[in-house]
């Protein structure tokens, strides 16, 4: 089973964040790899999404949806950055 | 949280004749065997693969491949409860029971925590994996547990939703606290009882 | 304005199916009518929504075959074992409603504003979004050079085969068939190697921008060999389908 990328969590991440994500730039809290969210490793067949550190694997950002609430954590994460609306 | 009704549409469910009692509530009855992982699939070397009984950071007692195939070994059939709603019946394994291991390290505590390669971890109470409830399971439906499945051994715990049943199981630490493993620090139930619909904490 | 048009996407609608057509054997274009579209961007895909009449919902993604302006359509490959892509390609019938959300996608996408030479490459039914941008540069008459790389199993794999040849216009198709070529076959046979990718990719010199689309394995191995070209990472979009191509 082959994982996928952070492309197929887009509508997740609206759902979770309230805007597009996929663009954004995300800095690993574990190794510093710095990658657009659409290019980390996401693991989707799970009880929850799981979206890893391209480079060395670590856990970024988990998402469980608990009766109707989308609870994510992002400690893995160092930051997470995107411009401003124009 | 659902919309129209999509015309003709099943998926790949089925409701079996004669599995009524079979199914925990909320459960559905699937013939695949769906492959749910957190992360890659490790391959860790059979040569280099040990199960460990710890506590306290110490090794109470470790196994070799070779020597967990030594011990005496069961095959269970057992209805499995996945926590994504799919129910496999009659699944057939065979493994090590966790009372001979436990047994032959010695030790006590009131939970253990399986550790995993790759990182993964569940915790479980102690009499929740003895008296004949749980393996270290190696083969599965007659053939070495393929590793997409939790190969070469995953621990089985079917009485409760099989994310407690973790795969690439390494070995179990013994504990005094019931410290959450990964789901379960994720906002998953701590205990996990498919007919209590156990899935989330608070449930 | 960016509020409202954030609420928009993430609002399910019930779109009618206006037709259906058969690309390949096993490889169908679903043409839809959503009531409350508000256009797309080339390379974005959308959500759609299954309910089974006992409340059993499942959810997939599929990347938009259309290009912006043109009917709303999405591509759908069957998956031998799939619990979605079997009723999406064999059941589903025009004038059925299908539930869908978007558009989604933001690093993913290409806009005629781009000039930078162009490079798609496609794994399977990783060229349905890639058909998307190829048909967005040639509706807004964009002269960035474009090169499609396409490697299918077969001819008979290759989806929208009519429309690729029919590209004159500056962008050049060329196709790869992994497991069986046609007698008389001149194109290139095998998987996409460093061979393939020096002699198709436009020179790293050009600041060309790439979009990789496929099964995971075709999409690392593709990208890692741009990178190997000299392109920077951030020139080489990717999106991984998954091992079976499809979702």
């Amino acid at each position: 089973m082959d994982a996928l990328d952070g492309n197929a969590i887009g509508g997740l991440l609206i759902d979770a964040f309230s805007t597009e994500m996929t663009a954004a730039s995300s800095t690993c809290g574990t190794c510093g790899a710095i990658r657009p969210v659409a290019e980390l490793v996401v693991y989707r067949q799970a009880p929850g999404t799981v979206v890893r550190c391209r480079t060395c694997g670590s856990v970024l950002m988990v998402f469980v949806t608990v009766r109707g609430v989308i609870c994510a954590d992002l400690t893995g994460l160092a930051s997470l950055s995107q411009p401003e609306p124009a | 949280m659902s919309g129209p009704i999509s015309r003709g549409f099943r998926g790949l469910r089925r409701t079996p004749a004669g599995a009524e009692g079979r199914v925990p509530p909320g459960q559905y009855v699937t013939d695949d065997f769906p492959v749910l992982s957190a992360g890659p699939t490790p391959h860790t070397p059979l040569d280099q693969w040990t199960f460990s009984i710890t506590q306290g950071g110490e090794t109470e007692k470790s196994w070799t491949w070779g020597e967990l195939q030594g011990l005496p070994a069961e095959t269970v059939t057992r209805d499995i409860h996945c926590v994504t709603r799919w129910s496999k019946l009659d699944t057939e394994w065979r493994g090590v029971s966790v009372d001979t291991l436990l047994d032959q390290a010695g030790g006590d505590a009131p939970y253990v925590l399986a550790f995993c390669d790759g990182g993964y971890t569940t915790n479980l109470p102690i009499e929740d994996v003895t008296g004949g409830q749980a393996w270290v399971a190696f083969s599965y439906d007659g053939g070495p547990l393929e590793s997409e499945h939790g190969g070469p051994a995953r621990l089985l715990v079917p009485h409760l939703y099989f994310w407690k049943s973790a795969k690439w199981v390494r070995g179990l630490d013994l504990r005094d606290e019931n410290e959450p493993g990964f789901w379960e620090t994720y906002g998953y139930h701590m205990y996990g009882d498919p007919w209590k619909e156990q899935r989330y904490a608070g449930d | 304005m960016e509020g409202t048009a954030v609420r928009r996407r993430l609002t399910w609608q019930a779109a009618t199916v206006t037709s259906l057509t058969r690309e390949t054997a096993s490889v169908v274009t679903i043409e839809l009518d959503p009531p409350d579209w508000p256009g797309h961007r080339a390379g974005q895909h959308l959500d759609v929504r299954l309910t089974a009449e006992d409340g059993y919902i499942a959810e997939r993604s599929y990347s938009i075959a259309s290009a912006p302006g043109e009917p709303l359509a999405i591509t759908v490959e069957r998956l031998e074992n799939g619990e979605v892509s079997p009723y999406l390609t064999q059941e589903l019938r025009a004038g059925d409603e299908l539930e869908l959300r978007g558009p989604i996608g933001g690093y993913f996408v290409w806009g005629p504003g781009d000039r930078s030479p162009l490079l798609l490459l496609a794994g399977g039914s990783g060229v349905v979004p890639l058909r998307s941008i190829l048909q967005d540069r040639s509706r807004t008459g964009s002269d960035a050079p474009a090169r499609l790389l396409y490697s299918a199993r077969t001819l008979a794999d290759v989806i929208y085969r009519d429309e690729l040849d029919r590209y004159h216009d500056g962008a050049e198709v060329i196709y790869t068939l992994t497991r069986a070529q046609p007698p008389g076959w001149t194109g290139h046979s095998g998987r996409v190697d460093a061979a393939l990718l020096a002699q198709v990719a436009w020179p790293a010199g050009a600041s060309p921008l790439a979009f990789v689309c496929g099964p995971t394995n075709f999409v690392e191995a593709v990208a890692a060999g741009l990178v190997d070209l000299g392109y920077p990472p951030e020139r080489v979009k990717t999106e991984r389908f998954g091992a079976t191509g499809g979702r």
